[in-house]
């Protein structure tokens, strides 16, 4: 492929890419995001690929592996184009039925999804009440892409709002309308990017920096790095709008060891985007020079921290430092620094593309746009879930969700990792809000647990300390101790050896290590165990007066014989 | 490990010592631990003093500094995977390999590890065996499975 040297080359290439596609001819989408992957969804891919060989229908059917589609509960699945006929849990077993229903436009029953609550079979994706429940912003085209195409990307309208910001805008207009859309920082915290973008701008230096945070180290948070993987391009044209509007020179993508799949799209994505001419010197002929590199972090949570991110990605151990200077200032390698999480970035294109005006009419008052989640625990529908600002927790969890297991009742969500809390289940109309989160004691983080009647709290709050005491760097005396001498607490607790005044002294070291813990993870660190504390205290009492698990989880010692 | 093949990956990255994680990384990613010698050998081409590198292998949680059993055990014991019973899924697996999370056992046998979250909650709890992985894990179904890499 030739360098393309200006837009109008980008916009003949995105026309021939377009024409040479027939709309008509029936495509297989088939999920390759991580989850589908230890399905072993490889040999399903190779097997359509193989049938349609063999049945010589190359040219009349195209077969496309996609990133993750969402719907991991009932994964690998398999979407038909133009119809977007939806099968599900597909094996290679159903693949020359498959495409021989393609072949002679006929359904096959058995595979589609059953409506659980009503019985009746589903065929379109969009009509199944999963997906149908949810505002798909971003998730909406993943199944229209292969995350190692490029053209796929093309296809969609990608690098479009590059494009446009190329063409008609100047790096102050791009900045307010980042604003207007009031796009806020999406790993939790709610920082208005807008205005973290316009100290960067006028921070003066000849280097500065841009990073995407794909670290996502939650225990059971997923949501980031299939975001990633399913569309690489989003984020690379994510980042060529800031790198424009905040004039920044290199580009850099944090991602976690653990997803090496997420790592192999990325890279790829990127060599393709240099090998366009959309990454490197004088992109598409203009001013604009800029690269992207992966940058892959040696496994903490703690990387996640900022000052901890900057640290590892300089070759230095990643532990936390207090923040004196703003990162837009001082921030990689001393120089200014833009930090946003992965989810903000995959947003910018959106917005710049539909204009601010369109985001901000989904979503609350302070909180616009969509909000993509993990959800996974003890749920019927595990999957990858894009809600508009404002919407129920309940809807989330009941309609999207499809409610608990079967013969199971939902206890609480929980929300926001290992620092976040938990949503007890007659409280779950909260909506997804950051400041309403905030007013509960809980940050809006990307992964949403669901916890039955079969799981215990006290042993949740447990399993959170011992992540956290394992995970923490170990610099702060509040951070390090504190959470060493909870577990201690926590284990009495769980072993029937509680006594009354544990629950007070848990809170009074938790009031401690909430001042003076050094970086977000001390500080954030007893956040679950206030919030069980708050909703279910009756649940640490049954443990400590009763000597009972109520869950049955905790191993008690059984009652002595009189 | 061939110290010459760490020679190559520290230039790869043109001996900055910024790459210190970036090296270690693709030390271990080839070799699966880090030897003392490509250790001593990263410090004296970054010219990062030793006690620094061993500062960054002992905290970042992928490197190991021993060797890998014969058999290397993941389970997730992420939240989602916590509140479907990992737990005792692990509990199983330490008694039937005779090693520890994040421990190999004395024969080199087997190598256990938990991760917090391999992205795959639909098929929780998840058990990966030389990188092969088992869902919907049971303390029975687990027990079985370590029994069968053994064997095989």
């Amino acid at each position: 492929m030739p360098i393309l040297k200006s837009v109008f080359e980008l916009e003949e290439l995105r026309k021939k890419i377009l024409s040479d596609k027939d709309r008509n001819i029936p495509c297989i989408a088939i999920c390759g995001g991580t989850g589908c992957h230890n399905q072993g969804n490889q040999r399903l891919v190779q097997a359509f690929l193989n049938e349609v060989k063999i049945k010589k229908l190359q040219p009349r059917i195209h077969i496309r592996e996609t990133g993750c589609q969402g719907f991991c509960e009932q994964g690998p699945m398999a979407v038909i184009f133009p119809q977007k006929i939806c099968y599900v849990k597909v094996t290679v077993e159903d693949v020359p039925e498959i495409v021989a229903g393609v072949n002679n436009n006929k359904i096959i029953e058995r595979l589609l999804y059953t409506n659980p609550s009503t019985g009746e079979k589903i065929i379109h994706e969009d009509d199944i009440p999963f997906y149908k429940n949810q505002t798909r912003f971003i998730g909406g085209d993943f199944n229209k892409i292969d995350p190692n195409s490029i053209e796929d990307y093309l296809a969609t309208g990608g690098y479009s709002a590059f494009v446009k910001v190329l063409q008609m805008m100047t790096p102050e207009q791009v900045i307010g309308e980042v604003k207007k859309s009031n796009i806020r920082g999406r790993s939790g915290n709610g920082f208005a990017a807008g205005r973290k973008w316009e100290a960067c701008l006028k921070a003066e230096a000849e280097t500065k920096y841009i990073i995407c945070n794909c670290h996502e180290g939650d225990p059971g948070a997923f949501v980031d790095r299939r975001m990633l993987e399913a569309n690489p391009h989003g984020v690379i044209e994510g980042m060529l709008i800031g790198a424009f509007a905040m004039k920044a020179t290199e580009g850099f993508i944090f991602v976690g060891d653990e997803f090496p799949l997420t790592v192999h799209n990325t890279e790829t994505a990127i060599k393709q985007a240099e090998e366009f001419g959309l990454l490197g010197k004088n992109i598409l002929g203009s001013e604009l020079s800029f690269t992207v590199k992966v940058t892959i972090d040696g496994g903490n949570y703690v990387c996640g921290e900022s000052t901890a991110l900057t640290a590892s990605m300089e070759g230095r151990v990643g532990e936390p430092i207090a923040k004196y200077d703003h990162a837009t200032e001082h921030g990689l390698w001393a120089k200014p620094t833009d930090l946003n999480n992965l989810q903000t970035w995959a947003n910018i294109p959106f917005i710049l593309r539909k204009g601010a005006d369109e985001y901000i009419k989904t979503g609350t008052e302070r909180s616009k746009g969509t909000r993509s989640f993990s959800l996974s625990g003890a749920i019927r529908n595990t999957g990858i879930v894009e809600a508009p600002m404002g919407m129920p927790f309940r809807k989330i969890v009941y309609d999207i969700g499809g409610g608990p297991r079967e013969g199971r009742k939902i206890k609480a969500l929980q929300v926001g990792g290992p620092m976040g809390g938990f949503i007890p289940e007659n409280q779950l109309d909260i909506t997804v809000d950051f400041d309403e989160l905030t007013k509960a004691g809980l940050t809006l983080g990307p992964g949403l647990i669901a916890i039955d009647d079969n799981a215990c709290i006290v042993d949740m709050v447990k399993y959170f300390f011992a992540f956290l005491s394992n995970e923490s760097c170990g610099k702060c005396t509040p951070c390090r101790e504190g959470l060493r001498q909870m577990i201690k607490i926590m284990n009495r607790i769980t072993e029937g050896k509680g006594k009354k005044a544990d629950l007070e002294l848990l809170e009074a070291i938790a009031k401690v290590q909430k001042s003076a813990a050094l970086c977000a993870l001390g500080k954030g660190a007893s956040n679950t165990l206030l919030s069980a504390l708050k909703n279910f205290r009756e649940e640490f009492e049954a443990h400590i007066e009763s000597k009972q698990c109520p869950a049955g989880v905790c191993k008690m010692p059984l009652p002595a014989a009189n | 490990m061939d110290i010459k093949r760490v020679d190559q990956i520290i230039e790869k990255y043109q001996g900055k010592d910024s790459a210190l994680i970036q090296i270690l990384l693709e030390i271990q990613n080839e070799n699966h631990w880090l030897p003392k010698e490509a250790l001593e050998k990263v410090s004296e081409c970054l010219q990062v003093p030793l006690s620094k590198v061993m500062n960054t292998a002992t905290f970042h949680k992928t490197f190991s500094l021993i060797p890998e059993g014969q058999h290397e055990i993941h389970i997730c014991n992420g939240s989602s995977c916590h509140v479907r019973g990992a737990q005792r899924i692990i509990d199983t697996v330490v008694q039937a390999t005779g090693t520890l999370p994040g421990e190999t056992d004395e024969n080199l046998r087997y190598s256990l590890k938990t991760t917090t979250c391999m992205g795959c909650c639909a098929a929780g709890p998840v058990m990966m065996v030389d990188g092969g992985y088992h869902n919907n894990m049971e303390p029975e179904k687990a027990e079985e499975i370590i029994k069968q890499s053994d064997k095989g």
